[in-house]
């Protein structure tokens, strides 16, 4: 695999994570057919045959969205919380960070995309379905904190499957804790764009994940509070086609685009440049003309 | 600017041969990304929002959306806005005002939507929301009205620091049918009302509700020979003269319908689209240079004065 690591830019990233299949063939799930594992990283996590979204490791997503080796990581290794003595808890943590190579549900840090500088989350659905306990809020927190004082905008990928259960009433606080850290920084006057990614559900979405000032989607992720099964359960009656995913949020006003793998990056720089700050556009220059390069998006 | 009667500028600013919103949008700036949705409850199709870039700068661009075919109405709803359209304005808007970009309004609605749901989501809170936030914002406001401008859903997006129109744009309190039908209790004098309720650019420039008129005005075309399109144009005059008194409606729709050679549309308006492309850029040049507080107070005397 070494040599090829060469071909891609989060190649090298994506074979170092132990979830993305070894073999050099895997199955598609979605349509059944036999794909060719390289293929699949290259086209951006996607299956070549069907076009579905496979779920994306935190490194290779970092490096589908910024500028190459910009990314610097921070507050690795935060002590490990267990405040329920869970039976079991520490050896599954232990576990999961063998498996996946994070050390938790989620990596912040600093990236440059197109050469700006950002602040950024990215939740990992592999880590205990991408859980949010005290230390995945603590580093959110200290990611937005220091975003705050550095005055950085921030990108936040979100896909968590909602608390982490393991640790109780400490897990709901860490949603005020990342709320609280998130209205001083967009109090002063910084931007912050959250990416909904499959599946953002509970305790995630009723905190950072609808707290963006854009908030942006990919294609078909199942985004809500509650989970289907429990709502189907609770209220006895089958959920329609397409309930709790990306176009249905669009369509009732909770999502400002749902932006491909393809296309994420470009759609950040374009935001993040024109929130890049306090007040840029009024206190940029006036520039002479810059020919059209890109066309109008509206969708 | 064309000669014409009030009542044939109502009809050219409900054409559905005029540009929309996105049109004007495609035509003037070089970037622009809508962005969706009020964060309550749905996303209405009838306004079209989201970051746009002129010569390097960036604004906030919001715009009334009519369809021109059945099928494109059914998303954009005639340009008449829900409660939830005003509602994703406005949060448009703060979000322009938080990262210092100014913002562009382009006027195109009928009015707001009348129905039950529209009452029972606020349509009347939405609108004066927008009011009472519109006159505070820090950011420089410049509203367009490149056609219908319905009463308060028009307004509820031009509480702005200058307002300007094109040549066949309309502004008013209400449409010329309801203000006969109010007043003259027959919709039918919609014609003669439209004459007496100054709803026409030049009118509004002179009553000081707006401050600049964009001529609608297109280059000659070449091919025809004089003597035909001369007759032409008087004939068609002719018959509108004959139409202006009023009673005779559904044959001045007919008429509507035959595509006239001069009026304004997609394929004719790169010109008023690069004029309100200086206009912005100057506009934003004049902007630059004011400071918050001077944006805040200049719009707030704006409406004062009334
Ligand atoms: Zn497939």
């Amino acid at each position: 695999m070494g040599e090829k690591s060469k071909k891609g830019d989060f190649m090298a990233d994506a074979f170092a994570e132990p979830q993305v299949p070894d073999g050099l063939f895997q199955k598609c799930e979605k349509c059944g057919e036999i794909i060719c594992s390289e293929d699949v990283v290259t086209n951006y996590h996607t299956c070549p045959n069907c076009q579905a979204y496979f779920r994306v490791p935190p490194r290779a997503r970092i490096s589908m969205v910024a500028d190459k080796g910009s990314f610097i990581e921070w507050d690795m290794g935060l002590p490990v919380s267990d405040p329920l003595k869970f039976p079991g808890y520490l050896e599954k943590l232990e576990h999961m960070r063998q498996v996946t190579g994070i050390d938790e549900a989620v990596l912040t840090g600093a990236v440059r995309i197109d050469g700006m500088p950002v602040a950024i989350g990215v939740m990992a659905a592999s880590f205990m379905m991408g859980s949010m306990g005290e230390i995945v809020g603590e580093k959110l927190t200290r990611m937005i904190e220091r975003a705050t004082r550095e005055r950085l905008p921030i990108v936040i990928f979100c896909s968590s499957g909602g608390a982490r259960m393991q640790e109780g009433i400490v897990s709901l606080m860490q949603m005020a804790k990342t709320a609280g850290a998130l209205k001083r920084h967009s109090d002063a006057g910084l931007y912050y764009v959250s990416v909904l990614t499959d599946p953002t559900t509970g305790g995630v979405v009723a905190s950072f994940a609808m707290l963006g000032d854009t908030i942006l989607a990919e294609p078909g992720a199942l985004i809500g509070f509650a989970g289907p099964r429990v709502i189907e359960q609770t209220i006895g009656q089958k959920l329609p086609e397409g309930f709790q995913r990306s176009e249905f949020l669009l369509e009732h006003g909770f999502v400002d685009k749902i932006v491909k793998r393809e296309r994420m990056k470009k759609t950040l720089s374009f935001l993040i440049e024109g929130s890049g700050g306090e007040k840029p556009s009024l206190v940029r220059t006036f520039a002479a003309p810059v020919p059209p390069q890109e066309k109008v998006e509206i969708d | 600017m064309e000669e014409l009667t009030a009542w044939e500028r109502v009809k050219r600013a409900r054409s559905s041969e005029r540009p929309t919103s996105i049109d004007y949008i495609s035509g003037i700036f070089d970037r622009f990304m809508e962005l969706h949705g009020d964060r309550v409850c749905r996303d209405d199709g009838a306004i079209v929002g989201g970051i746009a870039r002129i010569e390097g700068i960036m604004v906030t661009v919001i715009g009334e959306q009519k369809g021109r075919t059945l099928k494109q109405n059914q998303k954009r709803n005639f340009g008449m806005p829900y409660p939830d359209g005003y509602r994703k304005a406005l949060r448009l808007m703060k979000q322009a005002e938080k990262f210092g970009r100014p913002i562009i309004c382009f006027v195109d609605t009928p009015g707001a939507f009348c129905g039950i749901e529209a009452e029972e989501r606020g349509q009347g809170e939405a609108i004066a929301r927008n009011l009472y936030e519109m006159s505070a914002l820090k950011v420089p406001v410049l509203s367009i009205f490149i056609g219908e401008g319905g009463s308060g859903g028009a307004l509820a997006l031009a509480v702005a620091n200058e307002v300007w129109m094109l040549e066949n744009a309309t502004y008013s309190i209400l449409s010329p049918e309801g203000f006969a039908s109010i007043l003259w209790k027959d919709g039918k004098r919609a014609n003669e009302a439209a004459g007496v309720m100054k709803i026409t650019a030049e009118d509004l420039k002179e009553l000081h509700i707006v401050e600049r008129v964009f001529g609608e005005s297109l280059p000659q075309k070449e091919e025809e020979p004089d003597g035909f399109a001369a007759d032409g144009w008087g004939t068609m005059l002719e018959n509108g003269a004959l139409t202006a008194d009023g009673d005779d409606t559904k044959q001045e729709d007919t008429e509507d319908e035959e595509e006239e050679p001069n009026v304004l549309n997609r394929d004719n308006m790169e010109l008023v689209a690069g004029q309100l492309r200086e206009g912005i850029l100057e506009f934003l040049r004049v902007y630059h240079r004011k400071t918050p507080t001077q944006i805040v107070q200049e719009r707030y005397e704006r409406f004062r004065r009334f």
